[in-house]
């Protein structure tokens, strides 16, 4: 036998008929309402005129309370802070799709979808303030913020599996970034919810950076739609700055998912603002390509459109912005008066019973805490909410 | 010149990346922003972006290619944005990096960097604080290096992208601003799994590493009339065995300071090898002071779990008194 059997590379006889490549799907856009202010009636949400204000105001108080919060930082007065701005109709279409039995599974960014949820607008607050008790995320039916980016996607697929097996009337709702589906938590997650026929929704709001990467180099995949046929989901592709676009989409994922396919949409959006309130975007992308999204506002376009419909007449915008900043203001005076921290906080509700070498710990500390009072000297805490 | 720590790391990578065109730097946000604590400001205009490149948010890919790159003969030094998010990629560190030279007798090595800052103190969110060097310690093959110092940072970096080994580069970031020292133009190595003696004394030992021997100096500063010999441990793995044991030979009293969760962590096998080879010489019980056995609190408790000067004073005194 010869050492090597193979011969010399040869051009191939050419299999390119059979190479399937993303050039052969076309993955659409949703879309509802056009940037320059026409609309497909055909395609309108079935809501009542009032709903179709509420929509409305959530997306103002989204941006409200971004504004505010990222002022409320500069002030000292929040820890690191990160804005939707720009992605509001992502945010809050989405959201309004959603039933309370659906646990949801943020990730940072979606101040608006926790309070529909049902979270107080006080413990957002407290979330952002670093504070543990508010990640309990009291009343909002949610896992708590995955931080560590795309960690939730598995968790999902479980939840959604065990709502399956209940036969429950929910999914379960993932909410993340395009660099989230870089991850390996992503892959793993939504190809077993695949598998599994698992009712899970996995939202992902693509707002062409991760922190400093643009979406292009995120991945050589053209949509994040797309990444759903690998695992034999099903996939869609909606306008992010749509908020009518984005509210049927996931209603479409869910009822879907609760039919046994999951879905995993893509809203394409754009994120205004910095990654954080420690990010500076100046450093990697032009200010001209902000303002080029700017004239795409999702509240512009859907307020143009409640006025072609005759139902803008009745929102008193300056009122609804008042009123959310009162809102605002009684948030902060309410976590501002919250219980003064006590140092047990951070040894308990790691154990349901506090093991005897932790309790060592604690008590020690305590007594330590009690004899050195100059350790406050290096205790930069925040003594209250 | 006068360097922070971040500054010092950032002139290492200049300095490597010029001397060996087969270095390469990447990571999350590396390139085009210069990385999120500006470690690696400058790389890609000076090396270009084949060099430097910006990496999807993938930190499994990013170490399993580090690994690839690096057992195909290239110097990769990869960033993770913060040790909190390394443990995906624990899987590669464990199953690849630390053990292709074992598996293939030599034939592959792995002669990478894993840059990451670790660490409590800078009002981050979940995730962003923790101190898992233990961890990386306890995978034979894995080298895990902490400096303290711009100094140590330079010259350590070095010596890691040099090593033929991969080594898990951790890099107290609660300090990479919070001083300049002097810090050597060109290049120099600082050798790794060799401690420093930063403060020689006759009373106890005290030994630290990373950002806690600042909170260490400081009580040790604070203490009058306790001799206290203090060692930088500088690098976890390999563990520089014979200079924390000459130590508490002298001084027979010894007190461990680390971040991390005291349960399991790197106290113990200093402690360990203590016993080992100086037990007869112990005159009190080795104290720890640690981080608690609970995951690091958000921004509104951090301080209370970060061992401060106080709690480290009182352990020494008590060593000391015992
Ligand atoms: C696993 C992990 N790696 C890195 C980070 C640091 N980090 C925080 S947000 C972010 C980018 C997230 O981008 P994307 O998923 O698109 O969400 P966006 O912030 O754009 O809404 C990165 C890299 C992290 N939090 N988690
Ligand atoms: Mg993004």
């Amino acid at each position: 036998m010869n050492e090597d059997p193979r011969p010399a590379p040869a051009r191939p006889i050419s299999a390119d008929a059979e190479t399937v490549s993303q050039d052969d799907v076309d993955v659409d856009t949703y879309r509802i309402l056009e940037p320059d202010g026409s609309y497909d009636a055909e395609r309108l949400p079935d809501l009542d005129d009032e709903t179709f204000r509420e929509l409305y105001r959530w997306m103002v108080l989204q941006r409200v309370f971004d504004n505010r919060a990222t002022k409320l930082q500069r002030r000292g007065k929040l820890g690191t802070y990160a804005s939707g701005r720009g992605q509001e109709a992502s945010i809050i279409g989405s959201a309004f799709a959603l039933s309370d039995q659906d646990r949801i599974f943020p990730y940072g960014r979606e101040a608006g979808t926790l309070l529909i949820h049902g979270l107080s607008m006080r413990d957002l607050l407290l979330y952002w303030r670093g504070l543990e008790d508010a990640s309990r995320m009291d009343g909002a039916n949610s896992f708590g913020v995955a931080i560590s980016i795309g960690s939730h996607v598995p968790v999902v697929t479980g939840t959604a599996w065990g709502m399956k097996l209940d036969d429950a009337d929910s999914v379960a709702f993932a909410n993340l970034g395009d660099g989230a589906t870089s991850t390996g938590a992503f892959h793993e997650g939504i190809n077993f919810a695949g598998v599994l026929d698992a009712p899970a929704v996995f939202f992902t709001q693509n707002n062409q950076y991760a922190i400093s990467l643009p979406f292009e180099e995120q991945t050589a995949a053209d949509t994040v739609a797309q990444k759903a046929l690998g695992y034999g989901i099903d996939g869609i592709r909606v306008d992010g700055n749509d908020v009518l676009a984005v509210y049927n989409a996931v209603l479409t994922a869910r009822e879907n998912a609760m039919d046994g396919t999951p879905t995993l949409v893509e809203a394409v959006t754009y994120r205004r603002a910095a990654h954080t309130t420690s990010d500076d975007p100046s450093r990697y992308r032009e200010r001209s390509e902000v303002e080029e999204w700017e004239k795409q506002d999702p509240l512009e376009r859907y307020r143009e459109f409640l006025q072609s419909e005759g139902l803008f007449e009745a929102i008193d915008e300056e009122a609804v912005r008042e009123e959310i900043d009162e809102m605002f203001d009684d948030a902060v005076a309410a976590a501002d008066e919250f219980a003064e921290r006590d140092v047990r906080e951070i040894f308990e509700h790691l154990h349901e019973e506090m093991p005897p070498e932790l309790r060592r710990q604690l008590s020690e500390y305590e007594e330590l805490l009690d004899e050195r009072p100059d350790m406050y000297e290096h205790i930069e805490q925040r003594p209250k909410g | 010149m006068q360097a922070t720590i971040i500054e010092a790391i950032n002139d290492a990578l200049h300095e490597e990346m010029a001397t060996d065109d087969r270095t390469l730097v990447f990571g999350q946000d590396v390139a085009e922003s210069g990385g999120v604590f500006r470690a690696t400001e400058g790389l890609q205009e000076t090396f270009g972006g084949d060099r430097v490149l910006d990496t999807p948010l993938s930190e499994i890919a990013i170490v399993g290619a580090a690994i690839g790159l690096a057992t195909y003969g290239y110097r990769p030094v990869a960033e993770i944005q913060f040790s909190g998010f390394l443990p995906p990629a624990f899987d590669q560190l464990v199953t690849n990096a630390s053990r292709i030279r074992w598996r293939t007798r030599g034939e592959l090595t792995a002669p990478m960097t894993v840059r990451t800052p670790y660490g409590a103190g800078v009002r981050a969110l979940e995730h962003h604080s923790e101190s898992l060097e233990a961890v990386y310690s306890h995978i034979p093959g894995l080298k895990v290096a902490v400096p303290s110092t711009p100094h140590d940072a330079k010259g350590m970096l070095i010596s890691a992208i040099r090593d033929p080994d991969p080594v898990l580069f951790m890099e107290p970031k609660h300090v990479y601003r919070s001083f300049r020292e002097e810090v050597p133009d060109g290049t120099y190595t600082e050798p790794l799994g060799e401690a420093a003696v930063r403060r020689e004394g006759e009373d106890v030992t005290v030994i630290a590493w990373g950002a806690m021997m600042h909170k260490t100096r400081e009580a040790v500063d604070n203490l009058d009339g306790i001799d206290v010999e203090l060692i930088d441990l500088r690098s976890i793995s390999p563990l520089d065995r014979e200079t924390v044991v000459r130590s508490v030979k002298k001084t027979g009293r010894c007190v461990v300071v680390h971040e991390a969760p005291k349960s399991g962590g790197f106290a113990g096998e200093l402690i360990a090898t203590i016993n080992d080879e100086a037990l007869m010489f112990l005159e009190a019980p080795v104290e720890r002071v640690t981080g608690f056995d609970v995951p690091v609190p958000l921004l509104a408790m951090e301080d209370f779990y970060i061992p401060q000067p106080p709690r480290i004073e009182e352990a020494i005194t008590e060593t000391v008194n015992y």
